[in-house]
């Protein structure tokens, strides 16, 4: 309804104008937007400086990742996924190479299990480092980003010296992982570990002990457990709202069902909630990690399977936790070395679709606080 | 609930729905038509209680596209898999985004990816694709687009 070109055309400024109720205004936050962390472009209409309605815009990072999968065999499509999500590369690596994994009916070998898991949990931390760190930039603070890269390039070190690579990593592929860890990966990760202890008081005592970022995120863009579960939100911003949705817990895979951890939760529901499940599901992803980095098990890190694979006709759906939420991978396959339909369903795309429900009613001023906390990762969106 | 005594439940509850094998979760097929009252009984019958939709989408089996709902509960944590099929020269069914609000999103692109008319929907526009988009939907396997290769 409301489009650029009518915008420019009712106002002698190009992104903002006059429309519907008298005092209602448009603005465009977007598609180049600090704030949105890519090209996110939404739409708000505003009456004052209270929302009326948020309307997000995507696409401007839209790849058809979907149907390039389609022309892509089963051991290619998963080097695509790797650039949905690109803060959780190796979960969204893992949650393809399992769904293959599922239709082959092959088992991995422990050692891969566990390498998967520590992976896994080390791109959490990043995740998080990162969002911590932007999402305290968009409230106008920058120190925290520095203090948060500092870890996070700790962790993408570590990355580099297994996979070769720091952001889109490939390291998963069906039947395990693609060859062994690094001599260096225990020390390395026990290093992190350190280093993260001694560094963590850091974060409380910058951000979440401050009383201006406090006053900020309570009781801002506040989410009922009802209205998470039917707007489909995953991830910390479901358990901000008390959902216990950890994939993790609800339906384990590889060896989580194995290790201690708790499912952090929280019931404030607002911004502040979803900001503490972050960082107290770092302080968890350490617990998964120490468990593990003593008592990886020697072996081989890849299972023998054929060059070239064929699932059999059939459905498989696996659903994974990546720092965003649940990641569902779903696969129609017609027995051939293609996959013919397949389904990325992203957290960040019903974690979205929220946004309007919680921003209507609050100041445009918060609305950097709520698109923060969510932490929308925009090609996990478009895809 | 195990799948047993779910499928006992739904037959009992849903006489039109179908069941097929295979899969870690139960499948149904409901006709379209019968889509918008299952829907409503399957999130609101208080033994079922499927109260999160996960994953909405649409498949193109080139002669007839079928929509796959995949419900969960919170409460129980049995899931459950729905299918509608659909004519692929008009494919319509009813939205179902008033019963789970995630749906409208994911019914928006699954409306612009494969031509599916919602019926009853709050706001059924493009959200992906730019404004102006014509021709065919690009989900659909008979797409080919000669500029933009996506064929690798």
């Amino acid at each position: 309804m409301y489009r650029e070109t009518q915008i420019i055309a009712g106002s002698s400024h190009p992104s903002f104008a006059e429309v519907g109720q008298p005092g209602e205004f448009i603005i465009n936050v977007g598609p180049q937007h600090p704030a949105t962390h890519g090209v996110l472009h939404l739409v708000i209409t505003l009456s004052g400086e209270t929302i009326k309605k948020v309307e997000p815009h995507l696409g401007y990072i839209h790849r058809s990742i979907e149907k390039m999968c389609e022309s892509l065999s089963y051991r290619q499509f998963i080097y695509v996924t790797s650039r949905m999500d690109y803060l959780s590369a190796h979960i969204n690596n893992h949650a393809c190479a399992m769904c293959v994994e599922k239709g082959l009916q092959v088992e991995i070998p422990p050692r891969a299990q566990v390498i998967r898991v520590l992976m896994d949990e080390l791109t959490r931390i990043a995740s998080h480092e990162l969002w911590w760190g932007a999402m305290a930039m968009d409230l106008g603070a920058f120190t925290p980003f520095f203090h948060a890269f500092r870890e996070r390039e700790t962790i993408n070190d570590i990355m580099e010296e297994t996979c070769g690579a720091r952001l889109t990593m490939n390291y998963m592929v069906p039947g395990g992982v693609m060859q062994d860890i690094h001599p260096d990966f225990q020390k390395r990760v026990k290093e992190f570990i350190q280093l993260y202890k001694r560094k963590v008081h850091e974060y409380d005592e910058m951000v979440t002990g401050n009383i201006i970022f406090q006053n900020r995120m309570k009781n801002v863009g506040v989410l009922s457990a009802e209205d998470a579960i039917s707007y489909g939100c995953t991830g910390p911003t479901g358990r901000g709202s008390g959902v216990s949705c950890d994939i993790r817990k609800l339906y384990p895979y590889e060896i989580y069902s194995t290790l201690e951890f708790d499912e952090v939760l929280e019931t404030g529901g607002d911004s502040f909630a979803r900001y503490m499940v972050r960082i107290r599901e770092m302080n968890q992803s350490i617990r998964i990690i120490e468990q593990l980095i003593d008592n990886i098990p020697e072996g081989e890190v890849l299972t023998k399977t054929k060059a070239v694979l064929k699932l059999p006709k059939g459905e498989f759906y696996t659903r994974v936790e990546t720092a965003r939420g649940e990641l569902g991978v779903y696969i129609v396959s017609e027995g051939g070395t293609n996959p013919f339909r397949i389904k990325f369903r992203s957290p960040g795309f019903s974690n979205l679709s929220v946004l309007d429900h919680i921003a209507r009613g609050s100041k445009i001023g918060d609305l950097v606080a709520m698109m923060g906390t969510l932490d929308l990762v925009i090609p996990d969106i478009d895809r | 609930m195990t799948n047993e005594e779910l499928k006992a439940k739904i037959t009992e509850l849903l006489p039109a729905a179908t069941f097929e094998e295979g899969g870690e979760w139960i499948n149904i097929n409901i006709e379209s038509k019968d889509w918008l009252s299952a829907a409503e009984l399957l999130r609101h019958e208080s033994s079922l209680f499927f109260n999160y939709l996960f994953c909405l989408t649409c498949i193109d089996w080139k002669t007839h596209l079928t929509m796959v709902y995949h419900l969960s509960s919170t409460q129980y944590r049995h899931n459950l898999v729905v299918r509608c099929k659909l004519d692929r020269n008009k494919p319509e069914i009813e939205s179902v985004s008033h019963i789970w609000r995630t749906a409208e999103f994911h019914e928006r692109e699954v409306y612009e990816l494969f031509g599916v008319n919602f019926l009853n929907h709050p706001d059924l526009r493009l959200l992906i694709l730019p404004d102006g988009w014509e021709g065919k939907n690009p989900l659909r396997k008979d797409f080919e687009d000669p500029v933009n290769m996506i064929k690798l």
